[in-house]
């Protein structure tokens, strides 16, 4: 009884880690149409910024809540700014070329972005200058929040603990949820977003600024990853090299999310994300938890075989 | 399809060109002076890598290339074939020759055993192949790529818990299952003899590269081209795509199967789960990718840089990586085709400018 | 014989002939060539890294001393990124192409396996200076180490965790990617039995895992007095803060995987009072080690050697010493005379190798207290080991 209490917590507090990144993937899918590869690349980025700028802030007297609100505002930023360079300098440019293309050049610059950051010390020659990447050691995300324990129930003969981390990782999860469904049907912006995505052309025609809308899409996909980065590693503070395969592994994770609750579909990926969460922990503390990654890839080519489209997605018709 | 196959002489050459580098170049201590370049054995390891490259980018062509399909699991197809050869000559050299020792010489006994585990893993790799083409009727682009992808990771898995290698003395009180299952696990498959060499990697290679490009001008090829430039059109041409489609995968996965079967065999390769993941599979699209999708001797070409590169620049190690993403996106932005596109090399007008027997006219001033 | 074909034999031997024209040899010229192949990048990167500096110093006094057989000494380091196919590779390269006449190196014992097979098939002597593995020198007569091996670090710990933690029940938690892991934690699990004890469960993960919270439940639900870690300081870490986050607060035990000053700045307090085995200890006061250990320090801006490098220093100073002995750098006769080292004066101490090609050496036991690794106690080879 314990254990299936504690593996359902486990599993909404990583299904919603799951559902920042899908959204992400559902939101560039929607309007760009590819696989985004290079956001699982961001997420790590959020992960290795957010354990610098906390160990940046407790080195300068700022601890507690006012230091988790900091670093996941910097995070945030700076993810977001990288995110809009990309966007503008390598998919921008081929906006009108076949989605093969744009898919190779995704994987390009998720390959890029993780092996600029496993650089050690770069130095610049002929200057005094040198570059520090994050190396290939695993990293530490110094403890922001002192005493992990929330608060504990008991039940039966033991005890259920429900973690401030997984509580910060719900509340906000369900924070930034709540403020996108906002933007996405209650705003302008909005609205331009959902034409942009239904029909490019024709929302161009209409006066949108498609290039900027797809922009802001972008932006707002990564800075969802980024939080989801920061999240991660407080939960896991012990941070895996950037080039580890593990990052790779877990933004695929999430997209499978994002397809199985209907690629586009934003309530879809937060659907697909919890499934997610509670398929991999339940399989893992029921059955093996070394066939994590084989239950959610089954689900995946289980989902795509019987219904395509996912949960929530709407069928698209084929155009000739 | 078995037109491909016909014809004695091409043949005959793949495997004389095989035999002959085999005879020449070096093994062991044994090296050749050609004054301002001496060749020693670790040109051929090197070779004989290329050859498996080749052969990996080649067959890798026909999904991506040809059939513009997106596959991003090659290395499981390589595993795959890798795995049952490595099984097949592992547990029948015991059962046959007592030990699981690579015998010495070209053609012996555990040579025919080599081939026969070559065939057999080519044809379960195809197997498979044809499986993960299944879905491929269904879904297109980029949603094949992760199902291919997660293809691969669910046989990683897989592999990474199975059973240790058992050896001629465990091999006794075994039973079945144990046998069966005996690939290794996350170990790998540690103990597999070492036939292969230079004469079987470059016969292989040769041939696949014979058999791609005769079904790249045969009406399959065309077929396979029709697909790619658009599906809907062809099939109103009255060209089965579905059929193509998982055909395409097949026959790609039989030649990974027959690649990974060989890289097994090579000495100094590990046969284990986490050395064949998504991030090799990345390495044979980028291959395909810079040679040009489509080019068989773009991809030969690419095979070979991208093998000797890493080789000769392994003090620059960190940034390979870094130099590969950058020209991938260079290349899509700026030449989405590759470097020879669809064309082969001497198709490429300024290389056959460079070729052209009678030099060209110049006009007095 | 159709155009088709004749283009593409052609093009064949072309890129036959481009694979062997584009890479560079090097001409044999009058030093000594000694291949080291280390893990300076990658996950495991502090091994290498450790190591390198290590193998350096004693190349570095041997030279400056006048270097061996009346030639200088030259070593070629390449880096192996912690993956067995790049050390394959790098061993290829370094006796192929550079001409080694002997190899030093790697510290993971499966990179030590990829290496040794060709080390093995070309003949050329190969020392490992930490693999711990059996495997890695079985059935291979070119193969040797300055190290104790597995069964015996198992027996350390075992042994320490009975008669000093006296615990009786042990939980295993092991990395099913590594042969050390893997060999280890069968070895541990024999000599607990045969010193009474019980092991509650042996779970798995594989390096790079981040959620181990399925295994550490199950663990937990045994209640063992201790678990037991062999698992390389990467995943050691975040195992550790794991474990204490579950509530779970006895000991861990580990073994010269965890030596590492990384694992300490991961899992820093949920380390306190575990414990790991180890080739040396800095607080050991013998002078040859002190000498080192200030030498060391010296020339790497205060920084305390860790074993690897200690082990590294030895390993090079026991080929050294072989050369010197064979008087010739023939392969094996080189060999010869590293298999009869015998009592040689190493800084990790007296260092003996056996029939099998492996050193017999004492393990240490250091424990995490506050906030250091402290000698706990010392282990010695049993008396009659098979």
């Amino acid at each position: 009884m314990i254990k299936l209490v504690q593996t359902l917590l486990s599993s909404i507090s990583v299904g919603s880690l799951y559902a920042l990144i899908a959204l992400g993937y559902t939101m560039v899918y929607g309007t760009l149409k590819f696989i985004n590869f290079a956001h699982a690349s961001i997420f790590m980025l959020g992960a290795w910024f957010s354990a610098i700028i906390a160990a940046a802030l407790l080195a300068n007297g700022v601890t507690g809540i006012p230091a988790i609100v900091l670093s996941i505002l910097i995070v945030m930023v700076i993810c977001t700014t990288l995110g809009f360079v990309i966007e503008r300098l390598a998919y921008r440019p081929l906006r009108d070329a076949p989605r093969l293309n744009v898919l190779i050049t995704a994987i390009g610059v998720a390959l890029l972005i993780e092996n600029v950051a496993a650089l050690n010390d770069v130095k610049i020659p002929g200057t005094q200058t040198t570059i520090h990447g994050f190396g290939t050691q695993p990293g530490k995300m110094p403890e922001l929040l002192a005493n992990a324990d929330l608060f504990s129930i008991p039940l039966g003969s033991g005890t259920v603990v429900v973690d401030k981390v997984d509580a910060l990782i719900l509340g906000l999860s369900i924070c930034l949820m709540i403020v996108l469904e906002f933007i996405i049907y209650n705003t302008r912006l909005g609205a331009a977003m959902r034409a942009a995505s239904h029909d490019a052309r024709t929302a161009a025609l209409m006066g949108i600024p498609v290039d900027r809308t797809i922009s802001i899409t972008f932006i707002i996909g990564t800075s969802l990853a980024a939080a989801a980065g920061f999240l991660y590693v407080m939960k896991y503070p012990s941070i895996n090299p950037p080039v580890a395969v593990t990052w790779g592994l877990l933004g695929l994770k999430a997209f499978v999310a994002a397809v199985v609750g209907g690629i586009g579909n934003v309530r879809g990926a937060v659907v697909g994300g919890l499934l997610i969460g509670i398929l991999e922990q339940a399989g893992a503390a029921y059955l093996s938890p070394h066939f994590r990654d084989v239950y959610v890839f089954a689900l995946l080519i289980f989902v795509l075989l019987v219904r395509p489209t996912g949960i929530f997605g709407s069928t698209a018709v084929e155009k000739v | 399809m078995v037109a491909l196959l016909r014809g004695f002489y091409p043949y005959a050459i793949a495997i004389l060109i095989a035999f002959v580098m085999y005879k020449v170049m070096p093994v062991g201590a044994e090296k050749i002076d050609l004054g301002i370049l001496q060749i020693n054995s670790f040109f051929t390891k090197v070779t004989g890598a290329i050859g498996i490259a080749i052969i990996m980018a080649v067959s890798l062509n026909i999904v991506n290339g040809y059939t513009g399909q997106f596959s991003l699991g090659h290395a499981g197809f390589m595993a795959i074939g890798a795995y049952t050869s490595a099984w097949i000559t592992h547990y029948g050299s015991i059962h046959f020759f007592g030990n699981a020792n690579a015998m010495e010489g070209l053609f012996t006994k555990g040579s025919a055993l080599f081939v026969a585990s070559l065939l057999a893993a080519g044809l379960v790799s195809a197997l498979f192949g044809y499986l993960v083409g299944l879905p491929s009727l269904r879904l297109r682009g980029d949603y094949l790529a992760i199902v291919t992808l997660g293809f691969g990771e669910i046989l990683r898995a897989l592999l990474n818990q199975t059973q240790p290698v058992l050896d001629e003395f465990d091999i006794e009180e075994a039973t079945r299952g144990e046998i069966f299952t005996g690939l290794g696990g996350a170990l790998g498959f540690s103990g597999v003899p070492k036939y292969s060499n230079l004469f079987w990697v470059w016969s292989v290679a040769i041939i696949t590269v014979i058999i791609c490009y005769r079904l790249k001008q045969s009406i399959h090829g065309k077929a396979f081209l029709s697909i790619r430039e658009n599906e809907i059109a062809a099939e109103a041409m009255g060209v089965p795509t579905t059929h193509y489609k998982v055909a395409a995968f097949a026959i790609a996965a039989f030649f990974a199967g027959v690649g990974g079967a060989l890289f097994a065999h090579t000495l100094g390769n590990i046969v284990s789960p986490n050395e064949m993941n998504y991030q090799r599979s990345i390495d044979f699209v980028i291959m395909v990718v810079l040679g040009g999708m489509g080019s068989i001797s773009g991809s030969v070409i690419a095979a070979v840089a991208l093998t000797i590169l890493p080789e000769s620049l392994r003090e620059f190690s960190e940034y390979r990586m870094i130099v590969y993403a950058i020209l991938l996106i260079v290349f899509m932005i700026v030449r989405p085709d590759g470097i020879f596109g669809i064309r082969e090399f001497w198709e490429v007008k300024w290389i056959r400018r460079l070729f052209r027997r009678t030099p060209k006219e110049t006009h007095a001033p | 014989m159709s155009a088709a074909v004749r283009r593409i034999t052609v093009a064949a031997a072309m890129v036959a002939g481009l694979a062997v024209a584009t890479m560079a040899a090097h001409a044999a010229d009058d030093t000594i060539k000694i291949g080291h192949y280390a893990s300076k990048t990658g996950p495991e990167a502090t091994f290498g890294q450790s190591s390198d500096k290590g193998v350096k110093m004693a190349i570095d006094e041997a030279n400056n001393a006048g270097g061996v057989l009346g030639k200088k000494l030259e070593l070629i380091t390449y880096d192996t990124q912690g993956k067995s196919a790049e050390a394959s590779n790098a061993v290829t390269r370094l006796i192929n192409n550079d001409h080694v006449v002997a190899l030093l190196g790697e510290v993971a014992s499966s990179l030590s396996l990829a290496g040794g097979e060709i080390a093995q098939a070309n003949g050329i002597p190969m020392i490992t200076h930490a693999s711990t593995n059996p495997k890695v020198t079985q059935g291979r007569d070119m193969v040797f180490r300055v190290c104790f091996i597995d069964p015996f670090q198992g027996y350390a710990v075992a042994k320490f965790a009975t008669d000093n933690l006296k615990a009786k029940k042990i939980a295993i938690l092991y990395d099913q990617g590594q042969a050390y892991s893997v060999g280890l934690r069968k070895d541990f699990s024999k000599a607990v039995k045969q010193l009474g004890g019980t092991i509650t469960t042996e779970q798995s993960y594989t390096g790079g895992d981040q959620d181990f919270s399925a295994q550490l439940t199950t663990i937990r639900e045994g209640q063992p007095d201790a678990i037991f870690i062999p698992g390389y300081y990467t995943d050691v870490g975040n195992i550790a803060l794991q474990v204490r986050k579950l509530g779970i607060t006895v000991p861990l035990l580990g073994t010269d995987g965890w030596d590492s000053a990384k694992l300490k700045e991961i899992a820093g307090d949920a380390l306190k009072d575990c414990y790991y085995s180890n080739h040396y200890t800095p607080e050991d006061p013998r002078p040859e080690l002190q000498a080192f250990i200030k030498k060391f320090k010296e020339l790497h801006n205060g920084e305390t050697p860790d074993a690897m490098a200690v082990l590294a220093y030895d390993g090079a100073n026991v080929l050294l010493d072989a050369m010197k002995r064979a008087n010739t750098t023939e392969p094996k006769a080189l060999a010869k005379a590293i298999g009869e080292t015998k009592g040689f004066k190493g800084v990790t101490g007296t260092i003996t190798l056996d029939e099998n090609r492996n050193a017999k050496k004492p393990a240490v036991i250091l424990q995490m207290k506050d906030g250091e690794w402290r000698y706990a106690a010392s282990i010695a080879p049993p008396a009659d080991e098979k």
